[in-house]
């Protein structure tokens, strides 16, 4: 009777989003209490619910500890250079429109370095969702100051704490033109994933920022606890504002963090625009590009 | 394969190197081309996004050159044969995705309108300067494929030439003009589509299941699928094994970094391409490419009417290099004379490949313009009396 109750191969149920995950990559490199899993677990179910065709979806990351999450998701992946997602996204979504494009990266990633890619990918509205992972640091290289790193904070190379001023990304990210920009931290998994979920069904250059806790580097050098201190200071502190002005949503260090969803707007895409351009200025002669071909 | 006729302009043409180097990228079945204005290359592109809207093509002007050569790559794995273009500095920007494309075997044309450095230099005149960093311009050991026009009319060949063997090998390819070809203006004949052979990418037949992306075949290269087909691949940059999985360990880097080399140096023989005057019995040869291979020309007439034996190779695919050849004919001719546009880089080829065995004359020019033929004739005739 025990041994049928027990059965463990065969009574535990599967887990809903292993299908979505490269099972045979894991388990993964990230470090205990590291945010970034949870975000992926929020995307994974963000895919599910959002009902979209599996095979049809890509994604592309960069380089950082979040720019490992293409490597273990089970979709058409791509691992790129430094910065250079968006880009590479950009060319795999104009060859073929039909294609679901996600960026997946950190913060360094897609506001330093990337940034530049960034800015023109939001003002063209490619369509794509752009999901970045923000833990104020670079946390593979062993925790440099980045663009989002909040005044004052100390990393390895701002021993003496951080005097730049930091990126407000739903302020760049709305001025520059994106149709939908959120804010989510890591602790709201269940806005995270319907946020996720609505950029994804967006047409257009869609952004979702979620805070997550880098414990490892951030917060141990900032002496703010482990990953579950984090994730508390983001559940007293978080103000959720729909509709805010992108410019009042700033951080600062272990300040108040203003989420929800900020932007929700109709652009044409950078390939509705092209097609409706030449079609009307060329009429029959133009011929729409078809996929494939090589 | 024939290329598709929707594509090519048949019949003569009166249009320079720039225009003919767009419309081979046409015929060769670019579709996708993703640029950076920048002179004297930005001919091409504004041909390109004349041309693209009638013939089903993207063209898209990104945000920089590194954007560019990343871009073109995403479009390849969807299926697109693409292309960018650029010059010296936009060259320089582009290097990191140079190796990215190297180490996913990503099949991708860059064209170079090479300009005089360092630096901005002269942006609207000529020089070769970039003849060893196309080669080894990206960090960590890898192979291209380079070739080397001399015409409006290679232009166009040698694009189409680029494309395929870039299909066929899997590397990136380059098309290495200069500001003189490119802006030269000459007679152009785009054959009949169906007189133009075209490499397609090489397509992986079977099932998901049957399939693991970085497993080569006999010639040590993978088949492709692209994104959508449903084979979930992963592509890295990092090392990876024959499923395209990271693999952080010294024997999958040294099988992965081995097979990256070797699928071209195995096949350095069908690859390579030059052109050969005059060389049996004689007693200089000289190595030319590209411009070069022009302004020689009257400097060899010169000298073979003094009465030297004079040979003339023309390189036409410059990397990988034809070593074998150079090797022949260094223990057969007393002197090899080699004119650049640069202060010595294939000339640098040329010697390790001489060993010794004979005096190898570097004719060397800081660009802006092209050589004096005086200048080779000088080189030639010290050469020829050598000895
Ligand atoms: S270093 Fe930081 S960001 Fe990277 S895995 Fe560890 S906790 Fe996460």
């Amino acid at each position: 009777m025990s041994e049928e109750l027990y059965d463990l191969e065969t009574s535990l149920p599967v887990n809903p989003v292993e299908r979505f995950l490269r099972m045979d990559r894991l388990p993964h490199i990230w470090c205990p209490g590291c945010g970034i899993g949870t975000t992926v677990n929020c995307f994974a179910q963000a895919l599910e619910s959002s009902g979209l065709d599996l095979r049809t979806t890509a994604i592309v990351s960069g380089i950082g500890c979040t720019g490992r999450v293409a490597g273990y998701m089970n979709l058409d992946s791509f691992h790129t250079t430094h910065g250079r997602a968006i880009p590479f996204a950009t060319g795999l979504k104009l060859a073929n429109p039909g294609l679901k494009v996600v960026v997946y990266s950190g913060d360094g990633d897609l506001s330093a370095i990337g940034g530049n890619h960034f800015i023109h990918a939001a003002r063209r509205n490619v369509d794509m969702t752009v999901v970045l992972i923000n833990n104020a640091t670079y946390g593979m290289t062993g925790g440099q100051v980045a663009p989002t790193t909040p005044m004052s904070a100390v990393a390895s190379t701002t021993p003496y704490g951080n005097f730049e001023s930091a990126f407000n990304l739903p302020a760049l990210a709305d001025s520059c033109g994106a149709v939908y920009v959120a804010r989510w931290t890591a602790f709201h998994v269940r806005h995270t994933t319907k946020a996720i979920k609505e950029a994804l069904l967006k047409k257009g250059f869609s952004f979702v920022e979620i805070l997550a806790p880098c414990p490892t580097l951030y917060s141990r050098r900032n002496k703010l606890g482990d990953g579950l201190a984090q994730m508390l200071y983001y559940q007293e502190n978080s103000e959720v504002r729909h509709g805010a002005e992108t410019k009042d949503v700033a951080l600062g260090f272990q300040g108040k963090i203003i989420v929800g969803k900020f932007v929700d707007r109709e652009r044409p895409t950078y390939h509705e625009a092209m097609d409706e351009y030449y079609t009307r200025k060329l009429g029959e002669q133009y011929v729409h590009a078809v996929v494939g071909g090589a | 394969m024939n290329a598709d006729p929707k594509g090519v302009l048949t019949g003569a043409h009166f249009i320079d190197g720039d225009h003919a180097c767009c419309e081979g990228a046409i015929a060769a079945g670019c579709r996708f081309v993703a640029g950076y204005p920048i002179t004297p290359s930005t001919e091409v592109v504004e041909r390109i996004a004349e041309r693209f809207p009638y013939v089903g093509g993207v063209f898209i002007q990104m945000e920089d050159e590194i954007a560019s050569s990343i871009a073109i790559q995403g479009a390849v794995w969807a299926g697109k044969k693409a292309m960018t273009v650029t010059s010296g500095p936009g060259f320089s920007l582009m290097m990191e995705h140079i190796g990215l494309a190297a180490m996913t075997e990503t099949p991708c044309v860059f064209v170079n309108v090479q300009r005089a450095g360092p630096s901005t230099g002269l942006p609207t005149q000529p020089a070769q300067g970039d003849m060893m960093q196309v080669r080894w311009g990206s960090h960590g050991d890898y192979q291209i494929i380079a070739v080397v026009p001399n015409s409006p009319q290679e232009c166009f060949d040698f694009t189409i030439k680029a494309f395929n063997l870039s299909e066929q090998y899997r590397v990136p390819a380059f098309v290495m003009m200069d500001e003189c070809v490119g802006h030269m203006t000459e007679r152009v004949v785009i054959p009949p589509a169906e007189q133009i052979d075209i490499v397609p990418r090489r397509w992986f037949k079977g099932t998901p299941d049957a399939y693991e992306p970085y497993r080569a075949d006999a010639d040590l290269v993978p088949s492709m699928v692209k994104a959508g087909d449903g084979f979930n691949i992963h592509v890295t940059g990092l090392t990876h094994d024959e499923h395209g999985y990271p693999n952080m360990s010294v024997a999958a880097q040294d099988k992965l970094v081995h097979r990256l080399r070797e699928k071209i140096t195995r096949n350095v023989e069908s690859i390579v391409e030059y052109r050969e005057d005059q060389i049996e019995g004689a007693d200089v040869v000289v190595v030319t490419y590209g411009i070069t291979s022009r302004t020689a020309l009257p400097a060899i007439a010169r000298a073979r009417r003094d009465g030297l034996k004079v040979g003339h190779l023309r390189l036409v695919v410059v990397w990988p290099f034809p070593e074998q050849r150079i090797r022949e004919l260094a223990s057969r001719v007393r002197a090899f004379v080699v004119p650049e546009l640069n202060l010595g880089q294939i000339v640098l080829e040329v010697e390790r490949c001489a060993a010794g065995k004979v005096p190898v004359r570097l004719v060397g020019h800081t660009g802006g313009t092209v050589h004096q033929p005086d200048d080779i004739y000088q080189a030639i005739i010290t050469s020829g009396k050598g000895r």
